[in-house]
């Protein structure tokens, strides 16, 4: 009888990383101190638009504890805050400056900074600190006429576009045309850590370190490194715990070169941390976009055309991304849908706001918003329902890999695997969605306002182009993964270790995993776009085979049998065909391969192994969200009564993980959906600068939702089979809620704007009225 | 800014320091007392990461100056574990995936502890109601209240 190890891919085990965290012994970025170390404090515009015609450090410098204060002129030698991707020529005039020089373009935007020896004197420093600011007349409405960034540049910083077919044509011959305009509120990650960045200099080792880093560590090395002139070698960057990542976080902020360059010059460590309402103003914002969008159909409801022109309030200025939101999309609109012709045209606009970046499904939630409502709108113009319009539409299971001539993060749409009607039919089976629709009849005929409503969406993740890992078994049997990743809290040390557990054949709780090191491995990829378990865990998977391969070889001759009748179960490895007989450890195994141990033969040393992962292309996870919801007629307040999410994510590495993170990123989506907008008046001030302003989601505001996990259609693209998970949760919420919240009100084309807060509702039925 | 003396027990620790009267019991506890489980999350008591246990109420310590902590008995989620054995909260965030990040999590903790030792019979909807009072922005507050519910059982010693 051959003994087979029990897989440990696939199974909801604990995590790794809670131990030190439910304790309190957690490192996140405030917890970071060094001797010595001084504290900043910026000093931000309070104008949202004006020339900047002097700051008056003074009095700030006369305060007992203030080392330094620093405007403009004092970094004038520095570069403004790169793209991620490096060089885009229209695009660099547009740049953000670490200091505003000459104008400030909104609210919070650093105008000077304080270094002193605490961090409440730093504070009293700033106070101290004067502006003298020519207020402008600010742009707060991406629609506006454009106006003058600086001379000869428009606010209209680009066009975006994409498309195929004759959309034209199709128009013209349709058997109806259904229009829309549409608009998604500005949201964010709003993760529960601030931000934080601690910069030092070891001059012993000519080492320039920031501490605190998250998400893209190396590649934000690169940038630094170019933007400080230093060498990478001579520059690392250190994660620890993140509190939420969410896209958002661990992206370049002026204030990380801050650190960095005060480091260095002051000779002395240099820690920030933002505070909430920094954080409301300066971090990244997201989504905000206007669509003008209109379809052409025939008399079943087939997608002939789409057009589609918006407006994306990009902020401020255009940071890391650069037009990646606005790309993304014109890319991903279509879904998981056949469409005949399709053009999209995007205005990327500046407005004296806080800028924009990415935030968990950037360019999805918006779409799917966009072409959910689409579709309720078409079902309705031609009386059919809005399950069968979607499955008119539906491109099918056979028809994959499924390509389209359109491009998402620069990389031709193809779409992988997927049984998208299946999905849906088993959601609609799930939910009981034919009783649901009688009994929501009977309970509106008894004058509830109560409806359903469905969104279907593709997802993208794990765009490569590759990831690499190093495996290493040490002589007591630990393993160490190092990885170029990066955890935001989503569970990445568990998966990795699982993974390597798995193909290794360890015992998963020995193993530890290494992210978000920059020297002790040169090159990662991060945690973005949902890649980290397709790229890493991949390249791990790659490593620690090698590993196994390297321990069977030795082991083989140790015990005296051949390594095709060994198997290695929880670090041990002993003959299949008798699991009692002679064993030996991984840790023995390792021993025996030292450099110096007579073993090892003409072996190359160590148990240990790189591994690499190459992607040609994007994997493209899908689902559907199911909602039904109840209207407060007095209030305008919507409650939901029921969820359901079905996933389709390939092969779970861990359910429960998986799980998670659809939970999560729901409860986030609910935010975006119904309550979380930052708002701003007529001057461009912020009016959500405190959590009593913008409303997040409490467990008093989140229903049970239940979650239809399926591994239907594994990934041909990678061996794994794997998918990404990270945003699949929050990506259709906003559709779902509007398709169940016009149901509720019977009456159709009256949803057109996130959140739906009790306000605008109210203003709807109010409008029933009159 | 002088400095005024205050003394109060830390996890069953005298402390004695030496404060500015505008200091948050947080920042005490975190620099000043060196533990960093206490997390600040909004400094204006929404949020509820900072929570911890003050005379036996659960407290915001972003809310509190530490000069008002004078005499006061101080639990912090440093406390809840005794060497490798977890509390029973904590043994159940771990079991039903009751965290992500991890920085909400020891306020969850010290509310669920407080609260929970003042009324060990607290039923799920009681619960709702106070756990609504902490933000987390990565679990979607199911996995909490799961564990939050199973915490209790087995506090009271049910399997």
């Amino acid at each position: 009888m051959n003994h087979r190890p029990q897989p440990i891919i696939g199974q909801s085990l604990t995590r790794l990383e809670d131990p030190p965290l439910v304790r309190g012994k957690g490192r996140f970025a405030a917890d970071v101190n060094f001797p010595h170390q001084l504290h900043m404090r910026v000093v931000r515009s309070p104008v949202a638009h004006g020339r900047l015609r002097g700051v008056n450090v003074e009095a700030a410098l006369q305060l007992k504890g203030v080392v330094a204060v620093w405007t403009a002129q004092d970094v004038a030698d520095l570069s403004p805050i790169d793209y991620r991707e490096g060089r885009i020529e229209k695009l660099e005039p547009y740049r953000q400056p670490v200091l505003a020089r000459d104008f400030v373009r909104y609210v919070g935007e650093p105008v000077a900074v304080v270094f002193a020896v605490d961090a409440y004197v730093a504070e009293d420093g700033a106070d101290l600190v004067e502006l003298d600011i020519e207020t402008l007349q600010p742009i707060t409405d991406a629609e506006q006429a454009v106006g003058e960034f600086a001379p000869g540049l428009s606010t209209e910083a680009a066009i975006v576009t994409q498309g195929f077919g004759d959309v034209e044509g199709a128009f013209a011959s349709a058997h109806a045309v259904v229009s829309l305009d549409l608009q998604v509120g500005r949201h964010s990650g709003v993760p529960l850590e601030t931000r934080g960045a601690i910069g030092r200099y070891d001059a012993a080792r000519d080492v320039l370190e920031l501490h605190g880093a998250a998400k893209v560590p190396h590649k934000n090395r690169e940038s630094l490194a170019r933007m400080l002139g230093r060498t990478t070698t001579t520059l690392h960057l250190y994660e620890y715990h993140v509190g939420g990542g969410f896209g958002i976080r661990g992206e370049i902020y002026p204030e990380d070169i801050l650190v960095l360059v005060a480091a260095l010059r002051l000779e002395r460590p240099v820690k920030w941390i933002e505070d909430r309402r920094e954080h409301m103003m300066c971090a990244n914002q997201s989504r905000h976009q206007r669509h003008y969008v209109s379809a052409a159909v025939d008399r079943e409801g087939r997608l002939l055309a789409i057009k589609n022109e918006f407006f994306h309030d990009q902020g401020a200025y255009p940071r890391t991304h650069a037009l990646r939101i606005a790309e993304t999309t014109c890319g991903i609109l279509p879904g998981p849908y056949h469409v005949g012709a399709y053009s999209a045209l995007g205005h990327y606009r500046l407005t004296n706001k806080t800028p924009c970046a990415t935030y968990r499904a950037p360019g999805r939630y918006e779409t799917n918003f966009v072409r959910e409502r689409l579709l309720d709108a078409i079902a309705h113009k031609l009386g059919i329902s809005r399950v069968d319009v979607r499955r008119v539409n539906l491109i099918k299971k056979e028809e994959m890999p499924y390509e389209r001539p359109l491009s998402v993060l620069e990389d031709d749409v193809s779409y992988d695997s997927g049984d998208y009607e299946g999905l849906l039919d088993k959601s609609l089976q799930a939910i009981g969605w034919d009783e649901l629709q009688a009994s929501l009849k009977e309970r509106r005929a008894n004058g509830e306002i109560v409806g359903a409503g469905l969104a279907l969406f593709i997802e993208k993740s794990g765009l490569g182009p590759t990831d690499g890992a190093h495996v290493n078994v040490d002589t007591n049997g630990v393993v160490e993964v190092i990885t170029g990743g990066a955890s935001v809290g989503q569970g990445f040390e568990t998966v990795i270790g699982q993974v390597c557990a798995d193909i290794l054949g360890a015992d998963y709780r020995k193993v530890r995993v290494v992210h978000g090191q920059t020297d002790r491995i040169e090159f990662g990829i991060g945690a973005h776009a949902s890649r980290a378990t397709v790229m890493t865990a991949n390249a791990v998977a790659a490593a620690a085979a090698k590993v196994r391969a390297k321990a069977l070889d030795m082991a083989s001759e140790l015990l005296q049998t051949p390594a095709a009748d060994l198997e290695i179960e929880k670090g041990v490895i002993f003959r299949r065909d008798a699991p009692s007989g002679p064993t030996i450890t991984l840790g023995a195994v390792a021993n025996a391969l030292r450099p110096m141990a007579k073993t090892r033969g003409p072996r190359e040393p160590g148990l240990c192994s790189d591994g690499w992962f190459d992607s040609e292309h994007q994997v493209y996870p899908y689902g559907n969200q199911l909602a039904v919801v109840k209207i407060d007629p007095r209030s305008g307040a919507v409650t939901v009564e029921r969820y359901l999410i079905a996933y389709d994510v390939g092969r779970a590495i861990n359910p429960m993980l998986v799980r998670g993170q659809i939970l999560g990123g729901f409860a986030q989506g609910l935010g975006g959906a119904l309550y979380e907008e930052f708002l701003y008046d007529d001057n461009g001030e912020p009016l959500s600068v405190t959590f009593a302003d913008y409303l997040m989601p409490t467990m008093a505001e989140v229903p049970p939702v239940e979650v239809l996990l399926c591994e239907d259609a594994p990934s041909p693209r990678n061996p794994l089979g794997i998918k990404g998970a990270g945003e699949s949760g929050i990506a259709p919420v906003g559709a779902a809620i509007a398709s169940a919240v016009e149901d509720a009100l019977q009456s159709y084309g009256v949803v057109r704007q996130l959140p739906l807060t009790p306000q605008r509702i109210k203003a709807i039925l109010d409008g029933f009225k009159s | 800014m002088s400095k005024i003396a205050v003394s109060f027990t830390l996890n069953g620790r005298k402390v004695e320091v030496e404060v500015e009267p505008r200091r948050t019991l947080a920042d005490v506890i975190r620099d000043d007392c060196g533990l960093t489980g206490t997390h600040t999350g909004c400094e204006h008591g929404v949020c509820g990461a900072c929570t911890i246990i003050v005379n036996g109420q659960t407290v915001r310590s972003c809310l509190m100056f530490g000069a008002q902590a004078e005499g006061a008995e101080i639990r912090t989620v440093e406390s809840l574990s005794a060497g490798d054995t977890l509390h029973p909260l904590q043994e159940a965030f771990v079991q039903h995936h009751g965290l992500q990040c991890g920085f909400c999590t020891p306020g969850f903790l010290m509310l669920a502890c407080g609260t929970l030792e003042a009324n060990p019979q607290m039923d799920e909807e009681e619960m709702r109601d106070i756990l609504s009072s902490n933000l987390c922005r990565c679990t979607g507050y199911e996995n909490i209240l799961k564990a939050v519910k199973d915490g209790a059982e087995r506090m009271r010693g049910e399997p």
